[in-house]
């Protein structure tokens, strides 16, 4: 036997599946929760992997990799899906020559997203089919059917998973002889099939309706389509992570488990719902498969009793099955709740963050602590307007910071910048992007303010990673996915070279030079980047010097509270600087901006 | 209520981002995979790198299915700080067990003046509505008596090596621990396993 058990993640199990299958070519942008699976791939030194600009460019190099008869992996989150739709519309018109797995991470809850969407939908929009495991092994065990459906039928695949498939470890029993095939790469010329030109195109659409049709037959038969037997009622209908909730709440329940979530194979419902009495789909977000099934005039019950938004865990399902009356309703423990308010423990900046002064500075600039609302909202304009971007920063929204009003997608600050300018607010406009999400989407919107003579200025925090998803490399850094040293794209070089004039780079961790300059770019009256670097907290190992404060000194003023570093604690009304979590000579902001000079190295 | 199968433990491991609850619940499910049991665990982190809410969800068995723990379905409830560990007062089984470092991380609005941090009575009274097997364990101190309290995490396994019902050997801790553990501070931490182990012998529940 060559089989071994391993405890892995949901996208550790895709990485493997993948590798063993064969896969030549990766490309993502990172994205919770889907970067644990190219990291992982990047691992491997005969795969190409790579951290691409964002995910509209991986779904492109994914799709010319596949042209040249590779297997081929790409990999994002649900929104990711969103800015790579086009590319990816495109290759389900075109079909493949190797295999195309499309990975879509899904975020029911909204753990580290801007929103929740159910990309299932995107199978039927683009006429691809779609499969989704409920677990690691499905996972694993999943991909390689995935690449041969792809191969099989000419079209890319759609590999839906969820938060907690794609970051729940499970067992995976591991198949070490599983042969890697060969790669055999060669590009075909054949423009009826890669050049989409609108005659071109009229001739794909109905192999697009065909291959659905041979789909629906192979869903009838496939093996990860398959029925549990149990009671005769009631008959789960479910896919995805739903199963396992459902299959605890309802153990003996008969189940019609889908792995295959589009196209869903008539046949089989049909049968299945006719030998049990009462058939109920299980699944989260969207009803996708109850509105799916009941078109085939079956009668299916579901998102009248279970939760449509957020993640289900198994008592929300049992409750749903209690009050549908397919559970008998027994005896419920009462919730309970502690007998006091609790504070929350929101995410913050950590202590020693390059991001931190900035937002410090924003905040006064803009007198945003005396004049707006503890409650986030205010009727009068703020002095200050600043519009935010997707990244460790949106976290400047919080208190005590509170220096940021908008944020909607990957790159949006800019161009709602230049919009909010262009409809006539007598206020400045400011747009707050980091370094990784500005050369993922922010690059167009400043090509966008200088054609059009926008006099907004556009921060960028340059904190040389991609922080919030766990420290990936990008095209400034210089170093690509699998660590080899590359080029680094000079975002200040860049910004000249679109026609920016004023531009500046300031140290993010100099109080007075972040303010002086963010002040300046202000004031004039021209579009204006100024650059903040300073190295992402996290990635910094060296601590020295941590600050304490002098009791003797500190009249309690608590402007070092507002920068918002956890390491800065009061209790009893006097305030410390936690050693463990401050980061010394790295910062020193607190230092800087204390009245009183109180704050001083650790004696 | 839903039926639990035989042998079925979850573990709900709770703290603040950079405690090592995460490397933690890795470790124990390991270890519980080694000796032969079906294991899944899931981690929700929010958003931060560090300084937020951490919860994992271990779930040990014959078989295991969904990955996470339903609220009133957690066996042990192991927080690494106080007002975190009442956050998920309502996770807790009748009867379960509650561990609790005895230690507080105020967040920035009690800094800030906004709100206030539970008392030692409000959390106790809190776990009394649904059981009264409350443990209050000086890890924090434990572990800067020996050195570093980044070591809390494996305190916390040790002590709860001694209370959980799935008895991993020894051996097997020790194995799991030095798997995931740097060789350079592993003996240290073992040392911080056995503390832990040491403070719950007099335990009696």
């Amino acid at each position: 036997m060559t089989k071994s058990k391993k405890l892995l993640s949901g996208n550790e199990s895709i990485a493997l599946g993948a590798y063993q299958a064969g896969v030549q070519v990766a490309a993502a942008y990172p994205g919770t929760p889907s970067t644990e699976i190219l990291e992982t791939i990047a691992t491997y030194k005969d795969v190409y992997a790579e951290w691409s600009t964002n995910e509209k460019v991986a779904m492109e190099v994914g799709l010319g990799a596949s042209y040249a008869g590779v297997r081929t992996l790409v990999s994002m989150k649900h929104v990711g899906l969103n800015v790579a739709a086009d590319p990816f519309m495109a290759a389900a018109t075109t079909g493949v020559h190797g295999g195309l797995v499309v990975i879509s991470a899904d975020d029911p809850g909204i753990h580290s997203s801007q929103g929740e969407q159910d990309n299932r939908h995107f199978a039927r929009m683009a006429r691809v089919p779609m499969l989704e495991p409920t677990d690691s092994q499905e996972a694993y065990d999943f991909i390689p059917l995935a690449f041969e459906i792809s191969e099989k039928y000419d079209t890319p695949v759609l590999f839906r998973i969820t938060t907690r498939v794609a970051h729940s470890k499970s067992v995976v029993e591991v198949d070490e002889s599983r042969a890697r095939p060969p790669r055999d790469k060669h590009f075909q010329h054949n423009i009826e099939k890669y050049v989409m030109l609108p005659s071109n195109a009229r001739t794909r659409v109905p192999q697009m309706h065909k291959r659905i049709a041979e789909l629906m037959e192979f869903a009838e038969t496939t093996s990860i389509n398959r029925i549990i037997d149990g009671k005769d009622s009631p008959g789960i209908i479910t896919g995805g992570v739903g199963y396992q909730y459902a299959r605890e709440a309802f153990p003996d329940a008969t189940f019609l488990k889908l792995g295959m979530i589009y196209p869903l194979p008539p046949r089989l419902l049909h049968n299945f719902t006719a030998k049990v009495k009462r058939s109920f789909v299980v699944e989260e977000l969207d009803p996708f498969l109850e509105e799916s099934i009941k078109i085939l005039g079956i009668p299916v019950e579901g998102k009248a009793y279970i939760p449509r938004a957020g993640e289900l865990n198994s008592l929300a399902v049992y409750d749903a099955g209690v009050k549908a009356g397919i559970e008998a309703k027994t005896e419920r423990i009462t919730d309970v709740k502690a007998v006091t308010d609790l504070p929350g423990r929101p995410p913050l900046l950590c202590p020693g963050c390059p991001h931190s002064a900035a937002f410090f500075v924003l905040n006064t600039l803009g007198q945003r602590t005396k004049k707006l609302d503890v409650s986030g909202r205010s009727t009068n304009e703020t002095n200050l307007i600043i519009t935010g971007d997707i990244g460790c920063y949106t976290l400047g929204a919080y208190l005590p910071l509170r220096a940021m009003d908008t944020t909607a997608c990957m790159g949006a600050s800019i161009g709602q910048a230049i919009g909010i300018e262009k409809a006539g607010v007598s206020s400045k406009v400011i747009a707050v992007i980091g370094d990784s999400t500005f050369l993922h989407s922010g690059i167009t919107g400043i090509v966008d303010a200088v054609y059009n003579d926008s006099k907004i200025t556009v921060l960028v925090l340059d904190n040389g990673t991609t922080a919030m998803t766990g420290h990936q490399d990008h095209p400034g850094t210089g170093i690509t996915a699998q660590g080899i040293t590359t080029k680094a794209v000079d975002i200040e070089k860049l910004v000249r070279g679109i026609g920016v004039k004023d531009v500046q780079v300031i140290n993010a961790f100099d109080v007075k030079a972040v303010r002086s300059g963010i002040k300046s770019a202000l004031d004039k009256d021209e579009l204006s980047v100024v650059i903040v670097r300073g190295n992402c907290a996290v990635k910094n190992k060296r601590r020295k010097n941590q600050r304490q404060v002098n009791a003797g000194v500190c009249n309690n003023c608590d402007v070092c509270l507002r920068i918002g570093c956890s390491a800065i604690q009061k209790q009893d009304g006097k305030v410390h600087i936690d050693v463990y979590s401050c980061m010394g000579d790295e910062c020193g902001i607190c230092e800087q901006i204390c009245p009183k000079h109180a704050i001083g190295p650790l004696s | 209520m839903i039926k639990k199968g035989d042998n079925k433990q979850d573990i709900l491991l709770v703290g603040v981002g950079g405690q090592g609850i995460i490397l933690a619940s890795d470790i124990m499910g390991e270890a519980a995979l080694a000796m032969g049991l079906d294991v899944k665990k899931t981690d929700t982190l929010g958003m931060a790198q560090r300084g937020g809410s951490v919860t994992s969800h271990l779930r040990m068995g014959q078989a295991v299915y969904a990955p996470l723990i339903s609220p009133q379905g957690a066996d042990i409830l192991l927080a690494f700080e106080k007002l975190e560990a009442v956050r998920w007062v309502n996770y807790i089984r009748p009867d379960g067990i509650v561990i609790i470092n005895n230690h507080a991380i105020p967040p920035l609005s009690i800094s800030l003046g906004m709100s206030v941090y539970p008392t030692d009575e409000a959390i106790n009274k809190s776990f009394l509505q649904r059981t009264n097997k409350i443990l209050m364990v000086e890890g924090s101190r434990e572990t800067a008596q020996l050195g570093d309290v980044r070591m809390l995490n494996i305190f916390m396994l040790g002590y709860l090596s001694k209370l959980s019902p799935i008895k991993i050997t020894d051996y097997l801790w020790k194995k799991s621990l030095s798997e995931r553990l740097p060789a350079k501070i592993l003996d240290i931490n073992i040392r911080a396993f056995e503390r832990g182990q040491e403070a719950a012998a007099s335990v009696n529940i």
